[in-house]
């Protein structure tokens, strides 16, 4: 009787965390549809209604019309790194099993800005499904130099010797991208666009390579969900309930660097937002990671819509690159973080 | 019969005090002869070759047609700021590393340097400030920054693994600042970005090299005065109280001259990368264990900015800043301390 009882309100309690998520999940759906809107609208020039509508139709009559077809492309963009940032960051936290995991300060994103650089300037690479591959065995290597340096030693990989691994990783890429594009003034110019993330000159062009890539990686990061969960307990226990490590780490790892290289290769080392998305949105639907990807994602979207419209706005008539805004707001975040966590867990 | 072993252990300690300080003074020594190698390379080398008797004519005085500009404007202005940024990094960077107990906690690493940028940056583009008041902006930041750092630590006492973090964090906004600022200059050019980013001696001049020397006399001495006192604290809080120092207010003054060393240098040359990180390391492998190693930390930074420099201008095939060069050689010493210090099993 009380086995029933007991089952039945643990089912009640299952069904209505569903529905609280599911209701979530429509918060943020339109949170999204907001931002995206407020994207197409805010800027140097503010645009009303009437022109969004025909502006989307492909109308550039007006100055505001040609405005809104230059913001659309720039938003979707958005969307798509963001996005791809936000799971990325979700998974790597849960596959170093690690709070401060993220793709900027765990070195990969400035891993993947220097292996563009590399080909640009020395084996002339011109087109952008060059710097895509490219960008993503980067991204590739940079992951797996940072985790075997940060899990050396006693204590696995603990969030301190990842961060520090991490920083040294960043600090010698910047060195070697300035060292490497210094002498060519050919390419001199794109110095600043491999070392702040921005998303200002998007273009669908620019944006079709890429899918293929961010879609195999979503698909990855998403399957790779249950085998999180069963990580979270411990390798042990995982190999214990029937998960295959080796092969559930690998193939998340995988999904998270094919995100991280493709957004890297069209928008230049973007980071923070991996790391705070998937805390948020553990306040929101917990830690049960079927949850956390899919949120990880949309909510990675509206940050990064978020802080590209705060970028339009508070440097008006000009612009603030999105990667510059994603730190300032990330930053105070790691910094909680950080307070939050016992000494002997860092 | 023990009497006479303790006499003849009595008489090996003086016997190997006297060896060990003779290797010091001689590692010490070497250390000053390749500086001046440093800076003899760096007047005589450039498009036009000086020799070195029309160096040492120059030096007295005379005017050598063709190669007095060079070397009294261009090239002398450049290896003394090398030498006195250097030696303030590399003192600067042993101080935190000795007070924070931890190789990683250099001002570099935690943001204090990226504080003092900032605020140079910030002065000059924005504020169009130049001189001394960029310095002590710089100054004021670099101990604003070093405070904040601490306080955000702040927890039931600061622990070193959540000041560094709090320090990467911090670091990391600051960067973005400065690059921020940058983009916004009106006349941005590569030049003046590399300085603020990686740091730079290009273009240094006698009178800009002033303030860094004034900081290095005052806050080099007053730690140099205080270097036994650093020694105890080296052994930790308890130990160093049990001796008797005065630690409050002895952490304060070393944390306030460091930060004062690193501002005032980063403020003039920007923040050269990794010198404050590898100088202490470096210098501690040189001197060996139980000697206070400021004095040749502050010798292998000047050596690391000089030689960098000169590789930079001369070595390669480009024409790159010090802080590209340091920067590119430290981070692969980072790695391997970071890979040496979990082999010993010691944390990072």
């Amino acid at each position: 009787m009380t086995a029933v009882s007991s089952t039945g309100s643990t089912l009640g309690a299952l069904q209505r965390s569903r529905r609280s998520h599911l209701a979530w999940l429509s918060v943020v759906l339109s949170v999204l549809a907001c931002a995206c809107l407020l994207s197409v609208s805010l800027g140097t020039r503010d645009v009303g209604w009437a022109d969004i509508f025909a502006g989307v139709t492909g109308s550039t009559e007006t100055i505001a019309q040609a405005v809104v077809v230059v913001r659309v492309p720039r938003t979707v963009l958005a969307v798509l790194a963001g996005a791809a940032l936000g799971l990325a960051g979700a998974v790597m936290q849960g596959v170093t099993r690690n709070p401060l995991a993220d793709p900027g300060i765990l070195g990969v994103n400035a891993g993947a800005a220097m292996a563009v650089v590399i080909g640009i300037a020395w084996f002339g690479m011109e087109t952008l499904d060059a710097f895509l591959w490219t960008a993503i065995l980067g991204a590739g290597l940079a992951a797996c130099f940072v985790y075997a340096i940060g899990s050396l030693g006693r204590g696995g990989a603990t969030p301190l010797k990842l961060a520090l691994a991490g920083a040294a990783t960043a600090i010698a890429s910047s060195s070697f991208t300035i060292a490497i594009i210094l002498p060519r003034n050919d390419i001199a110019g794109g110095v600043r666009s491999w070392q702040i993330g921005g998303i200002g000159g998007a273009s669908f062009d620019a944006i079709l390579p890429c899918l293929p890539f961010l879609v195999a990686g979503l698909i990855l990061c998403l399957l790779s969900a249950r085998g999180l969960n069963l990580l979270a307990l411990g390798d042990d226990a995982a190999a214990g309930l029937g998960a295959h490590v080796a092969w559930a780490r690998g193939g998340a790892a995988l999904g998270a660097v094919l995100l991280c290289g493709a957004t890297t290769a069209i928008c230049g080392p973007i980071g923070f937002v991996g790391l705070v998305v998937p805390h948020v949105c553990r306040l929101l639907v917990g830690a049960d990671h079927r949850w956390l990807l899919p949120f990880s994602a949309l909510t990675g979207a509206i940050l990064l819509i978020g802080a590209d419209v705060i970028g339009r706005i508070i440097a008006r008539p000009s612009e603030m690159d999105v990667g510059i805004v994603t730190a300032f707001i990330g930053a105070p975040v790691f910094i909680w973080i950080v307070r939050k966590r016992r000494v002997r867990d860092l | 019969m023990s009497s006479v072993a303790h006499t003849e252990t009595a008489a090996w300690i003086v016997a190997l005090r006297v060896a060990r300080r003779k290797a010091r003074l001689r590692l010490i020594a070497i250390m000053l002869g390749l500086v001046v190698t440093g800076v003899g390379l760096t007047l005589v080398t450039g498009p036009s070759m000086t020799t070195p008797s029309e160096l040492l004519r120059i030096l007295a005085g005379y005017d050598v047609p063709g190669a007095s500009f060079s070397v009294r404007e261009l090239r002398l202005p450049r290896a003394v700021l090398s030498i006195i940024a250097g030696m303030s990094f590399g003192l600067g960077g042993v101080i935190f590393q000795t007070l924070l107990r931890n190789p990683l906690a250099s001002p570099d690493i935690i943001g204090i340097s990226a504080g003092a940028s900032a605020a140079a940056v910030f002065a000059i583009v924005v504020l169009g400030w130049d001189g001394s008041a960029v310095s002590i902006l710089a100054v004021i930041a670099g101990m604003a920054v070093a405070l904040l750092i601490y306080l955000l630590a702040w927890r039931d006492g600061v622990a070193g693994a959540r000041l560094i973090l709090v320090g990467i964090g911090l670091s990391a906004m600051l960067d973005s600042m400065i690059a921020y600022v940058l983009s916004r200059a009106p006349a941005w050019t590569m030049q003046d970005a590399l300085r603020w980013l990686t740091g730079s001696v290009n273009g240094a001049t006698l009178a800009e090299a002033l303030p860094v020397l004034l900081s290095l006399t005052i806050f080099g001495g007053l730690l140099l005065a205080r270097r036994d006192n650093l020694e105890a604290m080296r052994l930790g809080d308890d130990t160093a109280a049990a001796l008797g120092v005065p630690l409050a207010r002895e952490k304060l003054l070393a944390v306030m001259a460091a930060v004062g060393l690193i501002a005032v240098a980063t403020a003039v040359s920007g923040p050269i990368a990794f010198v404050a990180f590898l100088s202490g390391p470096i210098a501690k492998r040189i001197t060996g264990p139980g000697r206070s190693p400021l004095i040749a930390a502050a010798l292998v930074g000047a050596l690391l900015v000089l030689l960098g420099d000169y590789t930079g201008q001369h070595l390669l095939a480009g024409r790159y800043p010090v802080g590209v060069v340091t920067g590119a050689l430290g981070a692969p010493y980072l790695i391997f301390l970071i890979i040496r210090s979990h082999r010993s099993g010691r944390e990072a």
